[in-house]
């Protein structure tokens, strides 16, 4: 699949922000008045500039609202949604936090499932494709929604949650890549099944519709880029887990926090551009490209 | 809504001969002149005289080589378009009910006016019969020449789909498969009919018939070799030639 920086900055980014949100919500750090202000300020800057990107790759972004009307069949209607709804309930439960100093508890409770509510069905756009095998997985939504939590709680100051999270998001990512390697197989579409011809013989594209490219090509049949698949991989785990976690076992400071986060975002865009670089669409298959 | 159908009064769909498709690309030209010219944003191009021209189709026609075990390989010409599936990934991914299919026909349509462009149809697609249009930001596909099929402006004999009218060798069929007695229906019976990656669990309504089997080729006359062979020396101005170059080359 074709890696659009717009998503991928949208996906990294408003996962940081929901996971933030999922952590305030709960009163991981209860705060109040100025320093409330300065968590739900990270928070929605996050968030918003994630949503405000992906209006990026739309076509017709003027007719965004009427992606709000189809939560009942569509994960991507859901997530628009679900991520209004918890901008909503969180920012009053951070205006009560901010202005008035008060704690409304279930109401963050409430903010807090709807937040990682809205990090799932991001995933879930991805994890509903059978025609990406390598999406098509549990690990897709359970990566997605670990390392929100990790990275919101990095943000949030939460070194023991972080520490557990980033553990378990490092488990989960290299998880991911072993067993997506091998979902396109497991899937069993080949060139044979997709054209029918293999109760013939043994298929070859001969000659492709036409001699230039085409927007099939452009946007699913990315393959410029995994040559490099396995450096990335490392590059990826050892910022995204390996050097925060470093970071935040030789000290808890303003320093290594900040540069525990930098780092962790760095890899974190790095995964996710791994996880469109390495994903194969089933239609390269009539194209004889993977 | 984008969630489908339980079930469609009819079926409509096309049924593909993939032993009589010559690979001409008639179906792809009058597919691009209707429905350029029709229904909907026009199918634009971008660059099309310049050094990397692209654009958007609704049918695209493909080629492969099929080796099969035993025998020369096979050329096989294959027309792809929307398969209009009964269990279609595409509308039910669509945030915003541009996508749907149509009741009374089982025809997968979609509204643009209501599509934000976000391309997600297109990746829910196995087989890459949606395009979006670069020009216009919204997502196009096969409509079945939905503005020919009912349009009694027409001669009757017009209203089928562009690409079946079109086509000079009779591969391209339509009709309502949902009917077992219609034409279509019969002759997916009786060709075997199959569907594109059954495995992706589509249901599609459009059927290809595989092609039929080939003569065998190692069939050769028994008598050849007692034949008398034609011309074993030349003669008139080519023989004069050969005796010419042999004396110049000396061979």
């Amino acid at each position: 699949m074709h890696p659009a920086p717009s998503i991928i900055v949208f996906t990294v980014l408003s996962g940081l922000g929901f996971g933030l949100l999922a952590f305030l919500g709960l009163g991981m750090p209860t705060v109040f008045s100025g320093v409330a202000f300065g968590y739900f300020t990270i928070a929605y800057l996050l968030a918003v500039i994630g949503l405000a990107s992906s209006a990026f790759h739309l076509g017709n972004p003027q007719r965004a609202l009427k992606a709000f009307t189809q939560w009942r069949s569509s994960w991507l209607s859901r997530e628009a949604c679900l991520s209004v709804a918890t901008l909503i309930v969180m920012g009053i439960y951070g205006g009560a936090l901010v202005f008035f100093n008060t704690k409304l508890s279930t109401l963050g409770l409430i903010g807090s499932i709807l937040a990682l509510a809205t990090v799932f069905a991001t995933s879930m756009i991805y994890g509903q494709l059978k025609t990406v095998p390598r999406w098509n997985s549990w690990t897709t939504p359970a990566l997605f929604v670990t390392l929100s939590l990790a990275g919101g709680a990095l943000l949030a100051g939460q070194i023991f949650m972080t520490l557990a999270f980033l553990v378990l998001a490092g488990v989960l990512q290299v998880l991911a890549w072993i067993l997506g390697d091998s979902r396109f197989a497991q899937a069993g579409s080949t060139q044979g099944t997709a054209t029918g011809l293999d109760r013939i013989g043994t298929v070859r594209h001969f000659e492709s519709p036409h001699t230039g490219t085409n927007y099939l090509l452009r946007e699913m049949v990315h393959q410029v880029g995994r040559k490099h698949a396995q450096t990335l991989r490392i590059i990826s785990l050892g910022l995204m887990v390996i050097l925060p976690v470093v970071l935040l076992w030789l000290g808890v400071t303003y320093v290594t926090v900040a540069l525990a986060a930098l780092s962790h975002v760095a890899g974190a865009l790095a995964s996710r551009w791994l996880f469109f670089a390495e994903a194969e669409h089933v239609v390269g298959l009539y194209y004889g490209k993977r | 809504m984008t969630t489908l159908p339980a079930s469609t009064e009819k079926k409509l769909g096309l049924v593909i001969d993939l032993d009589t498709c010559v690979g001409c690309h008639a179906c792809v030209v009058s597919c691009k002149g209707w429905n350029t010219e029709n229904y909907g944003a026009p199918l634009s191009d971008q660059d099309p005289y310049g050094a990397d021209p692209s654009g958007t189709f609704l049918n695209r026609v493909h080629s492969y080589e099929v080796q099969p075990n035993e025998g020369p390989a096979q050329l096989i010409h294959f027309p792809k378009s929307c398969l209009h599936c009964d269990d279609a990934p595409c509308v039910t991914v669509c945030p915003t009910g541009a996508s749907y299919k149509r009741v009374e026909d089982g025809i997968v349509l979609v509204n643009e006016s209501d599509c934000i462009g976000c391309g997600l149809c297109a990746w829910a697609c196995p087989y890459g019969a949606r395009e979006m249009d670069q020009a216009a930001g919204v997502m196009k596909k096969c409509t079945l020449c939905v503005d020919r099929i009912y349009n009694e402006n027409l001669p009757e004999e017009d209203r089928q789909p562009a690409c079946v009218r079109t086509c000079p060798a009779g591969a391209r069929h339509f009709g309502d498969l949902g009917d077992p007695d219609s034409d279509v229906s019969q002759l997916v019976a009786e060709r075997g009919g199959m569907d594109l990656m059954p495995e992706q669990g589509t249901k599609p309504v459009n059927k290809y018939l595989p092609p039929r089997p080939k003569d065998t080729w190692e069939e050769v006359d028994i008598l050849a070799p007692l034949l008398e062979p034609v011309a074993p020396e030349a003669d008139g101005l080519l023989g004069w030639l050969d005796r010419t170059l042999s004396k110049v080359g000396g061979k």
